[in-house]
């Protein structure tokens, strides 16, 4: 099954940009289904980047997150080949932990 | 430092505050796997914050104190939304030693979107994607050596992003 | 200025007359789709010109700036991502007897989105890319799927991904059904219909880079270049068979079914005037 972690990391020297695309609805608890029905929460609530085992990003997010949420952050450092991993958690517990190869 | 007391350890306003460098190595380590959902008490996640409905009570739920407008605090949002679900909003800054940035959209349910920790080497510009529910004013929050400071731009929108 | 300008009286019957460079004949007797190509192209070029041929290809995006880098933002990393890449596997990955959608397609289904639809002289139809592939399910006895979105939208999603950059190359061969075929979906696109009483060319040639409500109009002109695409409107993808029914329904109009007749021949006759402008997909609207 295919991680619902996309992410492109690329080094220019001295900074690392990394941009990353999660797979998840982000529902906000505000929108009904067909049946009129409210469709409950359903979003990422914290998700981390690391590097070298240090926390380079932590993203604290509400319901308020686009589906399917995108960010893009950059940290000085990381080289070509090293790993950056990251990990979400949202309000069900759920988790998912990819690792990318910086560019 | 007042120590607001809405039950968040102390030890989360000094992450906040900045010595986070060295508290937030701790964090990169927990196994997510044993997690519970994370409504628990944890006090990294700023579940009241969240559940704030004014910026002003988001604002000062996430952080304790109030921000002032600064012009080195650069926002970048469209002027209509082509869609209220996928709003692109960036946010960059020239101040130094910044800890923290936040998105606010005043007109949502609940005013604060996202929240964003920098540690040390970790550039002070984020770009995300959030939903707005109608036309409102949006407000990014920079954290920078312990002082907040935010720029405000009204994004309309048209189409509402909350499904509507 | 052009005859071709004036809509606001005439009835947009006669100015899609005006595209053939008859101003107020009748329509000729014999269609001629080369020189409607041609006249449809020159027509969006001198409303737009500053817009390069190519970009017409970006619907709303290339007539509005404030959208357009909103779009080129979302583009960086875009929305249909995730529809891609489950087309790139289920493309690859056989049916139940062996078989995979490679062996229904030419050059195994890799780079040739911008040949389709075609005429399919045997059948005496117009076959578009999204039928041919459910065709080529049920030859190989597997339940076809739905044509407006989800595994749909992503098998195109893949196909059209590896044809980007390839111009449209629809061809009209010297058949009368095809001539035919074609001047339906002419006729169909100049039609107005629904409660609302548009028909496709109201929107999409006379008013492109205005407002519809809060929408912003794209223009005709490469209007299926970018397909399928991922709409916010819609918090996920669609395929033209989505797009062309949803339409119908917006104008209170009672929608086709996905690939009647009337919807191939009128994906023929867009993709046609189209010809020579890239393949873009998948794509991203809003």
């Amino acid at each position: 099954m295919a991680s619902t972690i996309r992410v492109r990391a690329t080094s220019s020297g001295e900074t690392t940009e990394v941009q990353a695309l999660i797979q998840h609805p982000m529902d906000s608890g505000f929108v009904k289904d067909a049946k009129g029905e409210v469709i409950p929460p359903h979003f990422i609530q914290e998700l981390t980047f690391e590097y070298n085992g240090k926390s380079v990003f932590v993203a604290d997010w509400g319901a308020a997150v686009s589906k399917d949420p995108y960010v893009k952050f950059s940290f000085k450092g990381g080289k070509k080949g090293d790993d950056l991993k990251i990990s979400w958690v949202d309000n069900k517990g759920a988790t998912d932990t990819a690792t990318a190869k910086i560019q | 430092m007042t120590i607001i007391d809405n039950g968040f350890s102390p030890a989360r306003r000094v992450i906040l505050k900045g010595a986070g460098a060295v508290a937030l190595v701790g964090l990169g380590n927990i196994p997510f796997s044993l997690a519970p959902a994370f409504a628990a008490a944890n006090d990294k996640y700023p579940e009241d914050a969240f559940k704030a409905k004014s910026e002003a009570d988001a604002i000062k739920s996430l952080y304790g104190k109030t921000a002032e407008p600064s012009d080195k605090v650069r926002l970048d949002a469209p002027e209509i939304a082509e869609n209220g679900a996928v709003v692109p909003i960036s946010v960059s800054t020239t101040l130094a030693d910044v800890t923290s940035i936040a998105f606010l959209v005043s007109e949502n349910p609940n005013a604060l979107a996202a929240s964003y920790k920098i540690p040390a080497g970790t550039m002070p510009s984020v770009a995300n994607r959030l939903k707005m529910a109608k036309t409102s004013n949006v407000i990014a929050i920079v954290e920078a050596g312990g002082k907040l400071y935010s720029a405000t731009k009204e994004v309309k929108v048209t189409v509402g992003g909350c499904g509507g | 200025m052009r005859p071709v300008i004036h809509f606001a009286s005439a009835a947009l019957a006669l100015a899609a007359l005006a595209f053939t460079a008859v101003p107020s004949a009748v329509a000729a007797d014999k269609p001629d789709p080369v020189a409607d190509a041609k006249a449809f192209r020159n027509f969006f070029a001198q409303k737009f010109p500053k817009v390069k041929l190519e970009d017409f290809v970006n619907g709303p995006y290339s007539m509005n700036e404030d959208m357009h880098r909103q779009w080129e933002e979302k583009e960086q990393f875009p929305p249909y991502e995730f529809s891609l890449d489950m087309g790139k596997e289920m493309f690859s990955k056989p049916f139940k007897n062996g078989k995979s959608y490679a062996d229904c397609f030419p050059n195994k289904g890799i780079g040739i989105r911008q040949n389709y639809p075609y005429f399919d002289a045997g059948e005496g139809k117009v076959v578009t890319l999204e039928l041919a592939l459910n065709r080529c399910r049920e030859a190989n006895g597997e339940p076809p799927f739905s044509y407006v979105k989800d595994e749909m939208a992503a098998l195109t999603a893949y196909m059209a991904f590896t044809s980007r950059g390839k111009p449209f190359d629809i061809k009209i061969p010297d058949d009368p059904r095809a001539l035919e075929a074609y001047q339906n979906g002419k006729r169909y696109f100049y039609t107005r219909r629904g409660q609302l009483n548009f028909s496709c060319a109201t929107c999409h040639v006379q008013t492109p880079g205005e407002r519809i409500r809060a929408e912003v109009l794209a223009p005709a002109l490469g209007i299926l270049n970018a397909m399928p695409i991922y709409r916010s409107e819609w918090s996920g993808m669609g395929t033209i068979s989505r797009r062309f029914t949803t339409c119908n329904s917006q104008i209170r109009g009672v929608p086709l079914n996905p690939q009647d007749d009337e919807y191939r021949d009128l994906e023929y006759y867009l993709s046609y005037v189209s010809n020579g402008l890239p393949i873009s997909g998948p794509g991203a609207r809003p």
